[in-house]
């Protein structure tokens, strides 16, 4: 067995009893990078001789008594808009070429400089995290490692590419609607999207900052629980990040599932959704059956309206957000500077904005105007507060809920790009977590006659991840497959 | 006229600024050195609320008399601009769900002694822009720098009601808002750029305009009666006054129209969600209440209680907190003063002391003058050593911090209270002006012509109340 097939754990043990030197794991995703990057386009940029330096000075440092971090030497991709001290942060934007943030988000604070893992390099994704596919970066798309000829899922593309194909033993996400859970589901791996406020956003480059949330995409469910353990608490450098015990997540994990009632929220098996995956959905449902756990139906009257409401909050959200990137302080600027500065605004803003970006900016700007606002932003916010007393309503029924994650397996490149709207129904089962603030989970949990993974998804209550962790870890084990790896071969495309 | 004023006050008396750990003080250092991440709006930041600002807001909004909203959200207002890092301003909005700090209010301001409560609609928090620098004026500067140190200093604003009738009463209003301000602590609204004014102005009937940019409380009376004579010779002109927003341009004293109404920006308020909602109880609001202290209203209540003073010198006295304080450490330091010392070390502050000062564009606790220099100078004058005329010419070496004996001492300017000296300056001015004492015994008034050449012969040390018993003594003879 090869280094970068090994789970997080199994490595982070390796560690502690001297088994591996760093070098030697970081050699062998790097190794993985060379042989398979012309093939998936994982990562937008490579950290490898700072990463390499740091690497060899760990092993170092590993012969002495030091104190080691509980990360120690683990190579880590991040989500290219994470800010990283010093090292370019481009949200997959040409209006943040060569932009280098001068200070690093919270999460890279505790992952990287409190636990000692090694940033490997930033990885694709959707251009300011704006799609479900990855074919929105300004550097091109990112490619599915189970088919070469498929989209990966986004936004998080990247980051769940490189852990799927051992590029990277783990990666950050982050979860706007979807952008962890969908390209976890897509690409056969582990995604969890914390409950809001539960991991800081410091540091995190905003698309809708209301539902925003960084977690973490892994081979398996405990580097998950082992990862949230660490990034999550209060910050007092994010006031919307919540002052709320962090549970011991890698050992709630294990506790059996006996007595644990499980909803089925009937909305998310309606029409659209592919009868493989519901099939796949069905089966996991029966092996948790087994382990002890109770299924009951409930509903989510409201999931009808969640696109519409969850589309126009991110995009008047977002049309905010994004408007400081005007060019005058950092980044790309319009080489024409000509006329006055609203021209070169309009000019910079214009050109290096990619189409996705600039819809929604105009969608979100025209919904947040004078006249519209009540109808459209003040509506969707109280069809916001509907789904969530639904959610609400179903947790006095059930300890958390399961579903598909995706409505089918991964379409292909290209499919849907010209089909907005048909692109923003991908997120149905997604972003109504998202419009509520609840966590939640997505692992494989089986395969579609193409071979392609489905998404099995587990919601939980605010704050309940152990809950959804618990019985994702549990299903996961009983499944068996989460060491499959996708049927790559090493060269070009 | 129908005046409606939105004061911005910076409140400089904070340590850091409102949303970061930054140095509140952005005057006099390099440009943008004084800047973190979240002041410049840098990808990935995240504002978080300075606490004190809450508690300054919260002491303005009691002295104002303002009600306090418990829970209120911040609000984005987005527009683009060179001084606007984000491309919104995080400021508070009252509309859409949205609260201010504080609703209501009233200032009451004293003008042609009537009194008039000017109400307010509300005042609310919000972050300063980053300051535009130009080589000379806007128009002809090549180029525009832009110094973020300014950009997320806390700013409160003050919101009028559309009832201030007149450029006198604005400027009274302000009077009084920079004097609570002052007592209140938050703000030292002397430093340059502390202070910015938008007005709304319309004459009944007609539309109103918007003056913005009035960068001082001094140059608001001045744009308002520019404005107003402005809009009356449009209506002269038989034209109609539309709905727009003006610039005072402080160098050329004018208003210059900036945009018509079909151009307002829209600002697409909506709530900040990278902040929570403030809450606060009345718990907070009795412990900052206790804190605060006294206000110029009550302050002059009791200075007419105990000392005695008049509402109008009350009043006056207590505008600036520096003077009246103090006034009452000079008042107080001599058990034997009563109220006629009270009264005279009242004028000589107000009218000797405060004359000087604005003539030398300089405030009381810059000057070296300590309330014992007054508390002497009323002695010396009851005591008989020296006479009021005298003391008025000590002003400037007081205010070098000479003590007053030793002025007396330095320049022999005592009173002179010499009977017999005193009679023989009589004696000579009687025999040199022969046609004054021919007049006096047709007219008894130019006595006063005889005394002032006995005061201009002994350089005014002349005690006058003995001059003027000796003068006519001689003159009987």
């Amino acid at each position: 067995m090869k280094l970068y097939e090994y789970m997080g754990f199994e490595l982070i043990n390796k560690i502690k009893d001297r088994d591996i030197e760093i070098q030697d794991i970081l050699t062998s995703c790097y190794k993985r990078v060379d042989e398979l990057e012309s093939q998936l386009h994982s990562f937008v940029n490579l950290n490898e001789e700072k990463s390499m330096k740091k690497a060899k000075k760990y092993d170092e440092n590993l012969k002495g008594a030091k104190k080691i971090g509980n990360l120690y030497g683990l190579p880590l991709a991040n989500k290219d808009l994470i800010c990283i001290k010093d090292y370019p942060t481009t949200c997959c934007s040409h209006i943040l070429q060569n932009f280098r943030p001068p200070y690093n988000a919270s999460v890279i604070e505790r992952l990287i400089e409190t636990e000692n893992a090694i940033h490997i390099g930033n990885t694709n994704m959707d251009e300011f995290a704006m799609g479900g596919s990855t074919e929105n970066s300004c550097y091109g798309p990112t490619y599915n490692p189970w088919d070469l000829k498929r989209v990966p899922g986004g936004s998080s593309g990247g980051s769940a590419a490189a852990v799927a194909s051992g590029q990277a033993i783990f990666a950050l996400g982050s979860d706007t609607g979807g952008s962890i859970r969908c390209p976890a589901a897509f690409c056969g791996v582990v995604g969890l999207k914390p409950t809001y406020g539960r991991v800081s956003r410091y540091g995190l480059i905003a698309f809708a900052n209301s539902l925003d949330q960084i977690g973490p995409i892994t081979k398996c469910v405990y580097d998950s629980a082992l990862l949230l353990e660490i990034i999550s608490g209060k910050d007092p450098l994010d006031s919307t990040s919540v002052d709320i015990k962090v549970d011991t997540y890698t050992e709630e994990i294990k506790k059996p599932l006996e007595k644990r009632v499980l909803g089925v929220p009937k909305e998310f098996f309606g029409e659209g959704i592919n009868i493989e995956v519901k099939n796949a959905i069905n089966k996991s449902l029966e092996k948790l059956e087994s382990l002890g756990a109770t299924t009951i139906e409930v509903s989510i009257p409201h999931l009808e309206y969640t696109i519409a409401t969850y589309y126009l909050l991110c995009m008047c959200e977002a049309s905010s957000n994004l408007a400081r990137y005007d060019g005058l302080r950092y980044g790309k600027v319009s080489d024409d500077l000509s006329s006055d500065v609203y021209s070169v605004f309009s000019r910079t803003r214009g050109f290096n904005f990619g189409p996705e970006v600039r819809r929604r900016i105009f969608l979100g700007t025209y919904a947040l105007s004078a006249g519209y606002y009540d109808m459209y932003y003040m509506k969707a916010l109280k069809v916001r507060s509907l789904i969530r007393n639904d959610f609400i309503e179903a947790f006095k029924k059930c300890d958390s809920l399961v579903c598909p994650t995706m409505p089918s397996t991964a379409f292909k490149v290209g499919s849907l790009i010209e089909d907005p709207l048909e692109m923003y129904t991908q997120d149905i089962l997604t972003c109504s977590v998202n419009l509520a603030g609840i966590p939640a989970l997505s692992i494989p949990c089986g395969f579609d006659s193409n071979n392609l993974p489905i998404g099995f998804q587990i919601i939980g209550d605010y704050f309940d991840e152990k809950g959804i962790l618990n019985v994702g870890y549990q299903l996961e084990q009983e499944l068996g497959i989460y060491r499959k790896a996708p049927p790559l071969k090493a060269g070009g495309k | 006229m129908i005046i409606g004023l939105e004061v911005h006050i910076q409140l400089t008396n904070l340590k850091t600024k409102l949303f970061c750990s930054c140095s509140n003080e952005y005057r006099n250092i390099e440009p943008n050195t004084c800047v973190c991440p979240i002041c410049l709006g840098l990808p990935g930041s995240l504002p978080v609320v300075n606490k004190n600002t809450i508690n300054f807001a919260t002491r303005l909004a009691l002295a104002l008399e303002c009600d306090i909203n418990h829970q209120f959200w911040f609000f984005r207002k987005n527009y683009h601009y060179p001084d606007l890092p984000k491309g919104y301003q995080i400021s508070q909005y009252n509309k859409a769900g949205g609260k201010a700090f504080a609703d209501g209010g009233k200032i009451t301001i004293r003008l042609n002694n009537h009194k008039k409560d000017i109400i307010l609609n509300r005042i609310h928090l919000e972050e300063d822009p980053a300051r535009l620098v130009h080589k000379g004026s806007i128009a002809s500067s090549p180029f525009t720098l832009v110094d973020y140190n300014r950009s997320g200093v806390c700013l409160i604003e003050i919101v009028t009601e559309p009832v201030i009738s007149s450029p006198e009463e604005a400027r009274e209003f302000l009077k009084q808002l920079k004097s609570i301000v002052q007592y209140t602590g938050i703000s030292n609204l002397e430093l340059e750029g502390s202070v910015r004014v938008d007005a709304n102005i319309s004459i009944k009937g007609h539309e109103r305009s918007e003056v913005k940019n009035i960068n001082s409380f001094r140059e608001v009376e001045r744009a308002l009666r520019h404005e107003i004579i402005r809009q009356k010779n449009v209506l002269k002109r038989g034209k109609d006054l539309s709905q727009e927003t003006r610039h005072w341009d402080d160098k050329r004293k004018i208003t210059l129209s900036l945009r018509s109404k079909e151009f307002e920006e829209d600002y697409r308020y909506f709530p900040e969600q990278d902040l929570v909602p403030i809450e606060i109880d009345d718990n907070f609001i009795q412990i900052v209440e206790e804190d605060l202290p006294e206000m110029p209203n009550e302050r002059a209540q009791r200075l007419r209680r105990e000392y005695m003073l008049s509402e109008f010198d009350s009043e006056n006295l207590v505008l600036d907190k520096r003077i009246a304080d103090f006034y009452e450490e000079g008042a107080n330091a001599d058990p034997s003063f009563g109220s006629k010392e009270y009264k005279q070390y009242c004028n000589w502050l107000m009218n000797n002391i405060y004359g000087w000062l604005n003539e030398h564009n300089i405030t009381i606790d810059k000057t070296k003058l300590t309330p014992k220099h007054i508390e002497d100078i009323i002695k010396y004058i009851r005591e008989g050593k020296i006479t009021s005329k005298i003391a008025k010419s000590f002003v400037d070496d007081i205010m070098k911090g000479t003590s007053v004996s030793q002025i007396i001492k330095l320049r022999g300017k005592t009173r002179l209270s010499d009977k017999k000296l005193i009679e023989k300056y009589c004696k000579d001015v009687i025999s040199e002006n022969p046609q004054i004492v021919e007049d006096y015994f047709k007219n008894p008034k130019a006595l006063e012509a005889l005394i002032g050449r006995v005061m201009a012969k002994t350089k005014g040390q002349a005690d006058p109340a003995i001059s003027r018993e000796l003068m006519m003594r001689l003159l009987k003879k």
